[in-house]
């Protein structure tokens, strides 16, 4: 310091980690998500403006999007968040061993969403290049494909960071809760895009 | 547990903090220990020291900005007579087009945001930015972004669409070869970095503030560099997922913006412009940032009614997005959307207008020095108040379907640009210049530096009002003789060399003042804000004691010394979190060390988008190297349950 000081508090008995808005990656972790929801959100925007120039939406002779694989795919991701919350308990409770069970269950469940919403594609009854529609379709899944299949990669990865001595560290507990919390902004953003998708093109016909 | 974790206490048995039994220079020795990069090339490439990362974006911003000028340049030229050959059509599309990508993503953003990376965080008081290595990515991003797209302009494939790349002239119907992909992805590039420096420094700003400043006590400054990384938090997302959504209608043959498959091309419009319109105010409002801390400091007294700014700033913020329809207008609208976005419009003049105000109440209750950094306020508000009023009136919709598209717009864009951004610009250079180097810019070249740009300025773009007037449209390559055209543009383009040479006297200053320069020491204009508190330039760790911030103005109330707190680990990076709005202590937190992974990450991910102009399968094999990257990135380096050593 250039300047003369004068020491008021000391600070040395502060903690060094916390849960919620108090840590510094929640922040992070709320920034990213505000950037994602604004791209999903300007996604749908795209969606009713294009959707603005139909007279039926799915324009004919189209038939909309098959219902099962994507009602399968919603069923799942909702049930998701029971194991999804014990996690985020486990790790506010710094209980390891739960932290690690789960952690295993949450890959699964991400591993077995991929395989179903492969099978979400193949439902979708129309390609990305036939028209305006089959584009704004295909873009809204390839969007939240994208969001869970990152998810599900960081999700692989913290599994495998708390199965190691790393695991036992305060901080990793924060990140396992930062985790959760972003899983239910995945599938929080899926509601609206599964009504769009499967719902109104019906509603619309 | 399986076995017991490793205690570091064993080989570090003592935690050593700051504080009044450890101070001055042995504080010093140890905290630079702790808090400097490696030496050498992998170092250099790894540092996280958001001093070293915002001059690398200063730096390459104002290269960037002598290559865009270089664009404007060949432009006046070509423009200088009429029916001049000299460049031809093809070739000046491709000038405009590299001239006004080069200025909005390449030189204006960028430039702000490297001020913001270097000056917030010493402003607040903090050791350094949060996510230190996502800022260092983003530095990269930014960096490849910028040099794919001038390497595709010296091979001959750089866009040639203009900076805002309309549909359909931009799709695959129109838009042949690889011009339209190489500026869709360069706008990914810099997205991408925009967005991660705008999250660093919002989580900088709320969570990494000095105990006792709280919201109420910020620098205006730093108010405008938060509510600025807000707008691009919340704008960004528009042009990454429309230039996403025109790559994939050129690459994979999707029909977003193709009418005959019942696309939309103002689909594109909507979204470029929701982004567009905020993306001024996002190079503006930080410019007007560096005004208050300009006019205060040289008026020697706080910033009139701080709390007017301040809401200034917020509310235009907020204004902003409801703007982007007004360049639309020419496009057929509703007649209630005619009256709202003029309505919005002339709406975003009243809080601009507030702060011009509160600064002349600054000068006109202070004691006012006339010295360089002042000479550009008084510069920009002239000009900036000519570009604003041309700019209300535009908002008229009868008078823009007149103008839409001829010079007079032209001029109006400059001069809210160059006289609201560029010149708060340079006077915040000059200003922080001492800051940034220990050197003091010389004065005298200054002075003949800022009366040559301002006069050049108004010689190269005032002419541009009449041009329009006359009825000279925009992205013309000539204009034919005998239309009165001849005077306004000879003007233009004399006052853009004259600009030219005032950039070059502002270049050679800077590089002739790194040596020859004035000793600055830390505080060279008696300013009230914290970065005047360290050395000039600052140590890798900015502060050996954090302040505690009693005030608005800290240094000019701590007269008898800067009150600080203590207690932080010094063999270890670590900062003082406290809460949102109060500033309280709340946590210690560590801070990341230098790491090669964000430079090799940014490399995977530049290789990645580059290929995938050429294939859509790049992004599928790219991804597994950049995830890789990316995973040894985040993965920690330091192995132990407990990294704290616990006294024993």
């Amino acid at each position: 310091m250039s300047r003369q000081v004068h020491f008021t508090e000391d600070l040395s008995a502060l903690p060094d980690h916390a849960f919620s808005y108090r840590s510094l990656t929640w922040w992070g972790v709320i920034g990213f998500m505000v950037i994602e929801g604004t791209g999903f959100g300007l996604a749908i925007a795209a969606y009713f403006v294009l959707m603005s120039h139909e007279l039926h939406w799915a324009p004919p002779p189209l038939d909309p999007p098959g219902l099962v694989a994507g009602t399968l795919f919603t069923l799942v991701m909702l049930l998701s968040e029971i194991p999804n919350t014990m996690i985020k308990r486990a790790a506010n409770e710094s209980d390891l061993p739960a932290v690690r069970r789960l952690m295993i269950v949450m890959v699964g469940i991400g591993a077995v969403l991929l395989v179903i919403r492969g099978l979400e594609f193949n439902s979708l009854h129309v390609l990305w290049y036939s028209n305006a529609y089959g584009s704004i379709i295909w873009a809204l899944l390839l969007l939240h494909t994208t969001h869970v299949g990152t998810d599900w990669v960081d999700t692989v990865v913290l599994a495998a960071l708390m199965h190691t001595e790393h695991g036992e560290t305060p901080r990793r507990f924060v990140d396992t809760d930062e985790n959760a919390l972003y899983w239910r902004f995945v599938w929080l953003c899926w509601i609206p895009i599964y009504l769009l998708i499967y719902w109104v093109p019906r509603m619309f016909r | 547990m399986s076995r017991p974790p490793k205690r570091p206490a064993a080989e570090k048995p003592q935690i050593v903090r700051d504080g009044p039994d450890l101070t001055g220079p042995e504080l010093a020795d140890r905290l630079d220990a702790t808090w400097a990069r490696p030496r050498g090339l992998i170092g250099w490439l790894a540092t996280v020291d958001h001093k070293e990362i915002g001059i690398r974006y200063i730096v390459t911003a104002l290269a960037f900005l002598a290559l865009g000028g270089l664009m404007a340049l060949h432009m006046r030229l070509q423009l200088m007579f009429p029916d001049s050959q000299w460049l031809g059509a093809g070739a000046f599309n491709e000038t405009f087009t590299m001239h006004g990508t080069t200025m909005m993503f390449l030189f204006a953003v960028p430039v702000m945001q490297g001020v913001q990376i270097y000056l917030a965080p010493i402003m607040v008081g903090t050791r350094a930015m949060a996510f230190p290595r996502l800022t260092a990515f983003s530095y990269y991003m930014y960096l490849f972004g910028g040099l794919f797209l001038w390497t595709a302009h010296f091979l001959h494939f750089g866009p040639d669409n203009g900076w805002f790349s309309y549909v359909p002239l931009a799709g695959p119907q129109y838009g042949i070869g690889k011009r339209a992909d190489v500026w869709a992805q360069t706008v990914t590039f810099t997205e991408i970095a925009g967005l991660a420096v705008a999250v660093t420094l919002v989580v900088t700003i709320l969570k990494q503030r000095a105990p006792g400043m709280t919201l109420a006590r910020m620098p205006i400054f730093v108010w405008a560099t938060l509510v600025t990384s807000l707008m691009v938090i919340f704008s960004m997302p528009s042009v990454a997922l429309v230039s996403g959504m025109l790559l994939s209608d050129r690459l994979v043959g999707t029909q977003f913006f193709n009418p005959v498959e019942h696309g939309d091309p103002l689909l594109w419009q909507h979204l470029f412009w929701f982004f567009g319109h905020p993306e001024v105010y996002i190079i503006f409002l930080p410019a007007t940032g560096f005004v208050s801390e300009i006019v205060s400091t040289f008026s020697r007294r706080a910033i009139f009614g701080y709390p007017v700014v301040v809401l200034s700033l917020v509310s235009t913020g907020i204004l902003a997005f409801g703007l982007w329809v007004h360049h639309m207008f020419a496009t057929g609208l509703p007649r209630v959307g005619y009256s709202f976005y003029t309505a919005a419009s002339m709406a975003v003049s009243i809080p601009t207008g507030l702060q011009i105000f509160c600064w002349i109440a600054t000068i006109w209750e202070g004691r006012p020095r006339l010295q360089v950094p002042m000479l550009y306020v008084i510069g920009f508000i002239i000009t900036f108040v000519i570009g604003g009023l041309s700019g209300v009136i535009i908002a008229a919709v009868p008078l823009d379907l007149q103008l839409h598209d001829t010079y007079f717009i032209v001029a109006h864009f400059h001069y809210v640009l160059i006289g609201g951004a560029v010149f708060p610009l340079l006077g915040a250079i000059t200003y922080w210049y001492p800051k940034f180097t220990g050197r003091m810019m010389s004065e005298r070249l200054g002075r003949i530096g800022f009366w040559t740009i301002f006069l050049g300025f108004q010689l190269a773009f005032f002419p541009m009002h009449f041009a329009g007037l006359m009825g000279m449209p925009r992205r013309v390559y000539t204009y034919p003789a005998g239309m009165g055209l001849e005077l306004p543009n000879m003007l233009s383009s004399i006052g853009s060399a004259v600009v030219a040479v005032a950039v070059l006297m502002f270049v050679v200053n800077m590089l002739a003042s790194l040596r020859a320069g004035v000793a600055a020491g830390p505080d060279p204009w008696d300013a009230p804000s914290l970065e005047w508190a360290v050395a000039s330039p600052p140590p890798h760790y900015n502060f050996a004691h954090i302040p505690a911030v009693e005030s608005r103005t800290p240094l000019w109330d701590a007269k008898d010394g800067l009150p600080v707190v203590h207690g932080l680990r010094v063999d270890e990076r670590e900062l003082i979190l406290t809460s949102v709005i109060s500033a309280a202590p709340d946590l210690r937190e560590p801070s990341a060390v230098p790491s090669i992974w964000p430079f090799i990450s940014a490399v995977a991910v530049a290789v990645t988008f580059i290929c995938s102009v050429f294939s859509p399968w790049a992004l599928a094999f790219g991804a597994v190297p950049a995830a890789a990257a990316l995973i040894a990135w985040f993965w920690p380096k330091t192995p132990g349950a407990n990294p704290e050593p616990q006294i024993t």
